[in-house]
């Protein structure tokens, strides 16, 4: 039996000679174990790494396997984003309105350079990483990934499924920071220190 | 299947003997084999062709801006030239200040098979104006819209001429200009704050709004600016 | 027999005086067994003539292929208006451009057009050399014809598989990504990455075929086409798909003309337009190959177009795997071409013309030039103006995609909404070109 099969968990028990037909485990297991294999992924595809997120859908790669073959175009029947792709300012408040008509648990993939950190799209029209705007639980490099780099974010965020506590009710919450806090940051300090970083062209704001 | 159209076949126009089209190899960098078309023209309009160059084998034509449209609609219609392929209208600006900007028209005549480059240049400290081509190209209905979102040139006559790859309430000035940062005038911080502050969802122009029964539920000011005839920004 | 009344509770009439829905005969059979006409109930329904609705379709639509919006206004379900909106993956490439040495710009060209990435590399590289009055090997040309004709295969089997979802059909998307796979797999040995190849550099390649790939590309080149025969077979005469793109977007010659359309949207409208055969590149006129044109100008001949272009393309690569020379691949001129690597590594000399090329970057002679190719989506154009320094003054291009879809609202003019979806899968539509 499938469930067998993961000892290293160390949650199951299952006594096969008994005939009973029973299994005894913790609710959060069961619970995550169900949550992480029917994950249904809201393709938020924008550019070139959609056209791999597509390969890994297809025959070759086959995303069945981990139960996400049910893409979910709208996003109010979807568990996990992926942003595949650069996000453009003008795409901004969209990928933020999707975030927010996705129901809760919810998760998100950023995939590929652009969508984790601007990539090589320096310039005034392009977000520098979605985790500006929506939280991010998984960052997939390349640019664009191999289908298996972006199968291999998959079952990272399915680990991470695996190992949530229903006890813990502030895994779900959405927080401002508080700008009294110690740990806010305003923008204008992160432009500063943000400065120097990603400077491939040698050219700074102030400069033509 | 029934044939509906009868099929055009590009260089029906050349002259029998002319010689099949083919890869051009060795191009000098200046002059070269001028595309007849720019003599003609400068028969025809005179004045208002100020230079012919060849570069790179692809020839040139410098016009005043007043009669780009003139130029065009006869370059398109004459018999002769029959340019009818509006390939990509586009506007160039140089790095030294002072040098003027140029808007370019690449003209193709599938016809005679040439291919033409038309330009006029606009100096600076003048307003950035021509004239629209969209009367006789419908090609150049995104391509002007195009234009004048990146550079800030107004086309004289263009029935839509409103932002096309930004919003509409894009603050920070024409992207391509040389006098904008590649990074965009604003921070970081700022910009992502005003590009999330837009609604997508109320994101229809002035000139959608005007549809069906939206009119009656605006505000006074925009019903106002609608009627006066004010067809962008919100 | 008895007259019979069949009776259908419609929502829409109303209550009665007692509260209850009322019930109204929708048709009767009179005693001889034919349909009599019955008098329709009084609508109380407000009348509909001249009520427009807007309906708004994107930018996170998965029928619209990225993220273009579309807003259309429609009479029932006939399209009155159709208003689309741009720049939702506007990403400032010719910004860009101009901060970036010429072979920097390379692996730009791949992220635009991202499903003919090596085939851009190839039209990048074209006009770059002309800016810089460079003549490319022989072997070279041949290569960039392999690049070039590989990738419009990959990117009409895209076109394919998700106008085949849009339709309705999912199997030949499925097969469609095998094959891309195969050629993925070429692509993946020759330079090493599978979508973002940068192949090309100014005066040459990135590098050049290793050993045995020839093989491979045969095997490619004769297994192919059994792919085609199957979605041809699939698709060609079946109702359905014949049902849903027969008569749709119809544009006539002197409009595709007019309105810019290129590549096989003004095949499909007769007009046998083809870069590759008009204004040739790579010795494109060496070539045997057939320009297909269809007749109608509608979806399905667009379709058709296509199917036949995937075997042209099939019996170019064949030829050129045939014709393949021997020799150099980058051309011998020390101003643009780095060193060997394992120069570069042990001589002085070599390290600092490694370095000084890498660095300062070659240096094109004041001028212009405008190269376009015969893309996957119609005609490419890259137009670019050096002032003599290392970087271009202006990079444009010359989308074929964009100019192509400011068409769409003319074609979907009174079609129905069902029919947006196949029309505007028909052009072929790629957002990072259309955007920049």
């Amino acid at each position: 039996m499938g469930l067998v099969s993961r000892p290293e968990r160390g949650l199951i028990t299952h006594d096969a000679g008994s005939q009973e037909g029973w299994v005894a485990t913790r609710l959060d297991f069961l619970v995550n174990w169900a949550r992480a294999n029917s994950l249904w992924p809201m393709p938020f595809g924008t550019a070139c790494c959609a056209i791999e997120f597509m390969a890994t859908a297809a025959s070759d790669f086959d995303l069945a396997r981990f139960g996400m073959e049910r893409m979910s175009f709208s996003p109010r029947q979807a568990d996990v984003l992926i942003c595949a792709g650069r996000v453009p300012f003008k795409l901004a408040p969209i990928i933020r309105r999707i975030w927010q008509q996705m129901p809760q648990p919810k998760w998100a993939i950023s995939m590929g350079a652009c969508a984790s950190t601007g990539g090589m799209f320096d310039n005034y029209a392009v977000v520098q990483g979605i985790d500006t705007i929506i939280p991010v639980d998984v960052y997939v490099p390349g640019c664009p990934p191999r289908p298996e780099g972006l199968i291999h974010g998959i079952r990272m965020l399915q680990q991470k499924v695996y190992n949530e506590r229903s006890s813990d009710t502030s895994i779900r919450d959405e927080m401002e920071p508080d700008p009294l806090s110690q740990l806010y940051i305003p923008p204008s300090v992160i432009d500063e220190l943000g400065e120097p970083f990603g400077n491939s062209v040698n050219q700074t704001r102030s400069a033509p | 299947m029934n044939q509906r159209f009868q099929v055009v076949q590009p260089g029906s126009a050349e002259a029998s003997g002319a010689s099949a089209p083919a890869t051009p190899k060795n191009l000098p960098n200046r002059g070269g084999e001028t595309n007849p078309s720019a003599g003609a023209l400068q028969q025809r309009f005179g004045g208002a062709v100020k230079r012919v160059d060849v570069v790179w084998g692809e020839t040139t034509v410098y016009i005043d801006g007043a009669s780009a449209l003139e130029v065009i609609t006869w370059l398109k219609d004459d018999p002769g030239q029959q340019y009818d392929y509006l390939s990509d209208v586009t506007a160039v600006e140089y790095r030294e200040a002072e040098a003027p900007i140029e808007v370019v028209w690449h003209l193709r005549s599938l016809p005679f098979r040439r291919f033409l480059r038309v330009k006029a240049q606009i100096p600076k400290g003048q307003p950035l104006e021509v004239d629209s081509v969209w009367p006789i190209f419908k090609s150049a209905d995104w391509l002007e819209r195009e234009c004048y979102d990146m550079f800030g040139i107004k086309f004289r006559g263009h029935p839509d001429l409103r932002r096309i790859l930004m919003w509409e309430q894009y603050k920070e000035g024409f992207p391509l200009r040389k006098d904008f940062p590649l990074r965009g005038r604003f921070s970081r911080s700022e910009q992502l704050r005003q590009a999330l502050a837009q609604n997508p969802e109320a994101k229809y122009s002035m000139e959608e709004l005007t549809i069906a029964d939206a009119f009656e539920d605006l505000p006074e000011s925009m019903r106002e600016r609608l009627k006066s005839g004010e067809r962008t920004g919100e | 027999m008895a007259k019979r009344t069949v009776e259908v509770e419609l929502s829409t009439t109303g209550l009665d005086a007692q509260g209850r829905a009322q019930r109204m005969p929708l048709s009767a059979i009179d005693d001889s067994g034919s349909a009599v006409a019955v008098a329709a109930p009084p609508s109380i329904e407000p009348e509909l003539v001249g009520e427009h609705m807007l309906i708004n379709i994107g930018p996170q639509h998965p029928a619209t292929h990225g993220v273009l919006r579309l807003v259309l206004e429609l009479d029932g379900e006939t399209v009155v208006r159709c208003i689309p909106h741009l720049g939702y993956l506007h990403c400032g490439f010719e910004k860009s451009g101009e901060y970036r040495q010429y072979n920097q710009i390379v692996c730009w060209t791949d992220r635009e057009d991202y499903l003919n990435s090596i085939g851009n590399n190839v039209a990048f590289a074209l006009g770059a050399e002309r800016l810089f009055g460079i003549e490319i090997t022989e072997r070279c040309k041949v290569l960039r014809v392999i690049a070039a004709e590989l990738s419009r295969i990959i990117s009409h089997l895209v076109w394919l598989g998700t106008t085949c979802i849009d339709i309705g059909a999912f199997t030949p998307f499925l097969w469609a990504f095998q094959q891309r796979e195969k050629v993925y797999l070429l692509l993946e040995k020759w330079v090493g990455a599978r979508l973002t190849t940068s192949a090309t550099r100014v005066g040459g390649m990135a590098a050049d075929i290793p050993s045995g790939w020839m093989e491979e590309l045969r095997h490619f080149i004769k297994s192919f086409p059994h792919t085609i025969d199957e979605i041809d077979r699939m698709l060609t005469r079946n109702a359905i798909w014949v049902g849903r793109t027969v008569g749709l977007g119809v544009m006539t010659p002197e409009e595709a003309t007019n309105w810019g359309l290129s590549g096989p949207m003004i095949r499909a409208s007769g007009v046998a337009y083809d870069v590759r055969k008009d204004f040739p590149y790579l010795d494109y006129e060496t070539y045997d190959f057939e320009v297909p044109v269809g007749t109608n100008g509608d979806v399905y001949d667009r379709f058709l177009v296509r199917m036949e272009e995937l075997r042209q393309s099939t019996r170019i690569l064949q030829q050129a795997a045939d014709r393949l020379p021997d020799g150099p691949v980058n051309i011998d001129d020390p101003r643009v071409i780095l060193p060997p690597k394992s120069k570069a590594t042990s001589e002085m000399e070599s390290m600092i013309h490694h370095f000084k090329v890498v660095m300062e970057g070659p240096r094109p002679p004041i001028g212009e030039s405008y190269v376009a190719v015969e893309s996957p989506k119609g005609e490419k154009g890259y137009y670019m103006v050096s002032d003599g320094t290392a970087k271009p003054v202006r990079w444009r291009i010359r989308p074929p995609s964009f100019v192509n879809l400011s068409a769409i609202p003319k074609m979907v003019e009174g079609h129905l909404l069902s029919d947006v979806i196949a029309i505007n899968a028909s052009i072929d539509i790629v957002m990072g070109e259309i955007d920049r």
